[in-house]
């Protein structure tokens, strides 16, 4: 049951952590990836990005099926028994499975948003004396409004998404019980206040943060 | 003339099995102002970016200070920065005007660089706008501002690639007396691309004539406008068509 005060804390906080690790680190690998692929031309480029579009679409819940299936005890992962390798039903299984979710979308938005500088920007900044990483740095920041959109839209895929969450971290109260996960629990319980007072926390989380983020972007118009 | 700074033997370029340049022979003497002429799709800009070492020759060699550029090779770094160019398109960066004319200098580990940027924007008579965004010029401040990018630099070549296409007359003078200047006072060898015949006669030492990615001829600009070697040649100055 949810009605002490400190444990709808506990849930706050957790879901801010699995969701912000899970968004930190999709971020650190999305962002590059996204930048390689909006720069880059190879063979089986745009196969990859078939690949990363259905990735953005992928329900959560079959990402939950994959990551449970992977860390299970019989699972390919989970059977190597490592320390670095978080076991099922715990809050580093569901950022595994949040940031699967995550990095498609923050990789696809990122990569759109570097496609849509000019080509010949780049040319100028190494025309310049840029290095090619310091092109990429330039073209990067150029985007940047695009850029914080992918990031936007991933933390909305992985704060708002409760079948993967669920599917591998098996909603456990008090270690595992996240927002989404406890709205679903008290609606079935009948405790609709509850639920609805759950979901206006999410809603505010998500609110606020998404005001940081603009403010972020706004700066970013005005330096 | 002086020394050379370039030289071109046999460079070809090709995109996609199309030849789009072909250069047998083509020297560049240091503290010139060369201008390459021919009508659009001459392979002028192509040859420009290779100058820039943008992208490598297919075939042939661009020995630059007895460094050799061709297919495969990658140019030193500070070769490299000895060169920078201005493009048709000022192509500044979503920053201020100050900003873009420091970047340059910052990519390579410049630090202190206001004195530097400030007198290259009153070069160009743009000091006042320094702290504006880039984004709120026009079209004559905003190439004024990519050529203060570029002479901040003090490049030893530096490549303009039509870089008054699409300016009023007021602000062609502007860049045509900086570039000038530019190369009185530094020395500094320019190769400037143009479709304008006028534009090259009042700037240029040489001249290079390119049709079909091919040189038709080189000569000195006083040969090349009052007794050019070729009739096409002759043909494009007297502003014939010649397709």
């Amino acid at each position: 049951m949810i009605s002490v005060p400190t444990e709808l804390i506990d849930i706050i906080l957790l879901s801010m952590q699995v969701s912000g690790v899970a968004l930190l680190i999709s971020t650190l690998i999305g962002v590059p990836v996204g930048v390689f692929l909006g720069l880059n031309r190879f063979v089986g480029h745009r196969f990859t990005i078939a690949l990363l579009y259905t990735g953005m679409g992928f329900p959560p819940v079959v990402i939950g099926l994959f990551v449970y299936l992977l860390l299970s005890r019989s699972g390919l992962l989970g059977s190597l028994h490592l320390t670095l390798i978080p076991a099922l039903f715990t809050p580093g299984a569901m950022v595994v499975a949040q940031t699967i979710i995550a990095f498609p979308l923050i990789a696809g938005f990122t990569m759109a948003a570097v496609m849509g500088v000019d080509p010949n920007l780049r040319q100028q900044v190494m025309a310049l004396g840029a290095t090619k990483q310091q092109a990429a740095l330039v073209v990067l920041t150029e985007a940047r409004v695009g850029v914080i959109v992918a990031i936007i839209a991933g933390f909305g895929g992985i704060i708002s998404e409760v079948g993967a969450v669920m599917m591998v971290g098996g909603n456990i109260e008090g270690r595992t019980r996240v927002l989404t996960t406890a709205i679903v629990l008290s609606t079935r319980q009948g405790e609709f206040s509850l639920a609805l007072a759950l979901g206006l926390v999410l809603l505010s989380i998500t609110f606020l943060v998404n005001v940081a983020m603009l403010r972020l972007q706004g700066k970013s118009f005005d330096e | 003339m002086s020394s050379l700074i370039y030289f071109l033997k046999e460079v070809a370029k090709t995109y996609y099995s199309r030849k789009v340049l072909e250069v047998h022979n083509l020297d560049i003497h240091s503290g010139e102002i060369l201008a390459i002429v021919g009508p659009s799709g001459a392979g002028k800009s192509t040859l420009l970016r290779m100058l820039n070492f943008l992208e490598p020759p297919t075939q042939g060699t661009i020995t630059f200070h007895n460094h050799t550029f061709s297919a495969g090779v990658e140019m030193p770094q500070d070769l490299r920065r000895q060169v920078t160019m201005v493009f048709q398109r000022p192509m500044l960066l979503n920053r201020s005007i100050q900003a873009n004319v420091s970047f340059g200098l910052e990519i390579r580990g410049i630090r202190g660089t206001a004195e530097r940027v400030q007198a290259a924007l009153e070069e160009v008579g743009l000091a006042h706008l320094a702290h504006q965004k880039a984004r709120t010029l026009s079209g004559g401040e905003a190439q004024r501002v990519a050529l203060a990018r570029a002479i901040v630099l003090k490049p030893e070549v530096l490549l303009l690639d039509e870089p008054t296409a699409n300016l009023d007359p007021y602000n062609v003078g502007m860049i045509e007396k900086i570039v000038l200047h530019l190369n009185q006072t530094h020395h500094t060898t320019l190769v400037l691309v143009t479709h304008n015949v006028f534009q090259a006669k009042r700037l240029a030492h040489r001249v290079a004539f390119l049709l079909d990615g091919k040189v038709i001829e080189v000569s000195s600009a006083d040969v090349f406008f009052n007794q050019p070697q070729d009739p096409r040649t002759a043909a494009f100055v007297r502003g014939d068509m010649i397709y």
